[in-house]
């Protein structure tokens, strides 16, 4: 450590000081951003809510996920026809995966060894075995599939599809489409909610976001949005998360430049709250204290204070962020 | 088996339809291309064909999920043909047509008697007639109007306050027509067109232009931009960079107002553009959107109802429960006092979307997208009871 003594020693010690302290891993927590214009991703820091990485990717990054143990990233590089395995610690891209033409959005099984990815000009689903580095099924759904989403057991994946205004709900095991549940215009994400037994789909053109009872596939609610001075029309919902107890959810509402805090229980707005422009997709940090926001126009992330349901800052990224994913 | 048979019942289950079968005819009118100074950009042959050929196969994607069943008949009648025999043909098998034909043509086979109970799209006639005294209960628009586009350019001179303007008219029908509708729309955003003069030249501007039209423009009256009125692209692409003055061009050329370009990008439209490009070729150009948006428009309306007659489709279609996809970042439906699909308008250059209309400021009571052509109070269309 003696070669170190500069003027940035202080800071390094205390670093390596806290890290030893509390006995946690020396990579602090990181929120990964693909850039769609760039072929980047950005890595920001929770801790100093700076960039502190840019990695190249291969071309249009869209979908961004981690391995359930985060050893690997998997991106979808839409215009490369391939999905990206990257080694975190290096950047480095350790091999491609099969992934079908163009794949935009894609969910990892709880297996942790399937992907599940929605293939935008083919109107296909692509399951991609991680481990074999094989496509095993393709299932024909709708047009331009996008919204992606498992089950907490595992049993049920669902596409959702932009133009056929579908959630295309698929069987993980025979691998075949169980139920087609229309939903409104233009359909972009999909989450299971209540502990599995809910599914929610925001539709982007339809301005809705529809709760469906997995059980019965019967739609329970249909949340609408009203945000004061943005005419209805520009109020499109796109990704959505749920905090910790899955009792809230975000709602990333597009060109309205807002994100909805929806009662999970109720079904009723809270609150909007201002964020960058075309606010698209969304990430936690690891105590759900933090979200992370892409804004695709402006270029940047903003990150809200979960707990006092405010943007406390805009972090610039690279161009037409899309994708965001935590690494812990 | 069993697997099988209890897929199919969740299938149904949850669908809103099952088992419809729906005909769509394209019917085209083939009209005589007028004489053009330069041929490097021939009208591809089968202009909104392929529009509506995309359009089916979208909808038959979303079909087979529901029971549906599609199909798209074509007829061209060739220059000088019978329009109407070929109308009665194609409305002995289906009520639903997507027709290519100009203003005068499509009213023919609106008014034919066997087309009372039909819903036709029109796809490629901007007159605005056929949206104000000319209108037709059975005559939905899908192609913007002239009013439509002009609108839209409108608002972008005025927001950039480039309101002094001057405008070359060609002596075509559809581009005094397109000079007609700019003037309106100059009119109704209050700006002042300062001089106008009319492009009658028969020279070969290929070889002249940059001696020609120097002169020409440099007796017209100090303005901001100089407007091309030359809708069938005879003249106005060798205006730019030779007038007298510096300034830029829109309308016809430079700065266009659209339903479509291959440069619209936004809005997941690229996914859109690759589709076309797959299927056709070639980029997919404002007829084809209109086109295409004709029959995704009676797709979606036929989801969503699960019916497939006329008069529930053209009851949801001018309803306010309607609304279509259409790429362009809003929500598209129809003027339930013309019959026109209202849509967002591209600006565009051969190389970018320059803006989109309604821009930002244009405020509307109901609907922004109303802010572009003829709005309900001013409608002098009788035929749809408002």
């Amino acid at each position: 450590m003696m070669f170190l003594l500069g003027k940035n020693t202080h800071k390094t010690l205390t670093a390596c000081l806290a890290a030893c302290l509390l006995g946690a891993p020396v990579a602090a927590e990181e929120i990964w951003v693909t850039n769609e214009k760039d072929d980047t991703i950005s890595v920001i820091d929770v801790a100093t809510l700076e960039v502190v990485r840019t990695i190249p990717t291969g071309d249009r990054p869209r979908g961004i996920t981690f391995s359930h143990d985060h050893s690997v990233v998997y991106i979808c590089a839409s215009d490369s026809d391939t999905v990206q395995v990257m080694d975190p610690d290096t950047g480095e891209v350790l091999f491609d995966l099969p992934s079908g033409e163009d794949p935009e959005q894609f969910v990892l099984h709880p297996d942790n060894r399937h992907l599940y990815i929605a293939n935008e000009d083919d109107a296909i689903t692509t399951v991609v075995d991680v481990v074999s580095r094989t496509v095993v099924a393709q299932i024909d759904v709708g047009i331009e599939p996008e919204g992606m989403a498992v089950s907490p057991d595992g049993k049920l994946a669902i596409t959702t599809s932009e133009t056929t205004n579908m959630a295309h709900w698929i069987d993980t095991e025979t691998r075949e489409l169980v139920a087609n549940t229309l939903v409104d215009s233009r359909p972009r994400h999909a989450e299971f909610a209540a502990g599995g037994t809910q599914l929610w789909v925001s539709a982007e053109i339809g301005g809705t976001v529809s709760v469906f009872d997995v059980e019965t596939k019967a739609e329970l609610a249909k949340i609408d949005f009203a945000v004061k001075g943005v005419h209805p029309d520009r109020v499109q919902p796109v990704g959505f998360e749920f905090d910790g107890e899955e009792k809230t959810a975000f709602v990333a509402l597009g060109p309205s430049n807002h994100v909805a805090v929806v009662n999970a229980e109720t079904f009723e707005v809270e609150q909007y709250i201002l964020v960058g422009r075309r606010v698209w997709h969304m990430a936690f940090n690891s105590d759900k204290s933090l979200l992370f926001t892409t804004n695709g126009i402006s270029g940047d992330v903003t990150v809200i204070d979960v707990a006092k349901r405010e943007a406390i800052k805009t972090i610039k990224v690279g161009r037409f962020p899309w994708g965001a994913a935590l690494r812990p | 088996m069993f697997l099988r048979l209890a897929t199919a019942l969740c299938l149904s289950a949850s669908a809103a339809v099952a088992d419809v079968s729906v005909t769509i005819h394209y019917l085209r009118q083939e009209v005589e291309q007028p004489p053009v100074l330069s041929n490097l950009d021939p009208i591809p042959g089968d202009l909104g064909l392929k529009g509506a050929e995309l359009g089916l196969a979208d909808n038959a994607t979303t079909g087979r999920f529901l029971g549906q069943t599609w199909a798209l008949e074509v007829t061209e009648v060739p220059v000088g043909g019978d329009l109407a025999a070929a109308a009665r043909a194609a409305l002995a098998t289906t009520d639903l047509i997507v027709l290519d034909a100009p203003a005068d043509a499509a009213l023919a086979l609106a008014d034919l008697p066997e087309a009372a109970g039909a819903l036709i799209f029109n796809s490629a006639a901007p007159d605005d007639r056929l949206r104000g005294a000319d209108c037709r209960a059975n005559l939905l628009h899908t192609l913007p109007s002239n009013a439509m586009r002009t609108d839209a350019l409108a608002q972008f001179l005025l927001n950039r306050r480039w309101d002094d303007l001057a405008m070359i008219t060609g002596t075509h029908p559809d581009d005094t027509a397109f000079a007609e509708a700019l003037r309106n729309s100059l009119t109704k955003f209050g700006m002042r067109l300062k001089s106008e003069k009319t492009w009658a030249f028969d020279a070969d501007m290929r070889r002249t232009a940059s001696q020609e039209v120097p002169l020409f423009t440099q007796d017209l009256k100090d303005h901001d931009v100089l407007l091309i009125a030359d809708e069938i692209h005879d003249f106005g692409r060798y205006i730019a960079y030779n007038t007298w003055t510096p300034r830029p061009v829109a309308g016809s050329e430079g700065l266009v107002p659209v339903a479509w370009a291959q440069v619209v990008e936004q809005w997941g439209a690229a996914q859109l553009q690759s589709r076309f490009t797959d299927l056709a070729a070639r980029p997919m150009r404002s007829r084809d959107y209109a086109a295409w948006a004709a029959v995704r428009a009676i797709g979606e309306a036929v989801t969503r109802t699960g019916a497939a007659d006329t008069a529930t489709l053209r009851a949801y279609l001018l309803g306010p429960d309607f609304e279509l996809a259409g790429f362009k970042g809003r929500p598209l439906s129809f003027r339930d006092w013309n019959g026109q699909l209202r849509q967002p308008i591209p600006l565009v250059t051969r190389r970018a979307v320059v803006a989109q209309a309604p821009l930002e400021g244009f405020l509307h009571q109901v609907n922004e997208l109303d802010t572009l052509g003829r709005d309900a109070p001013e409608s002098d269309c009788p035929a749809f009871g408002k």
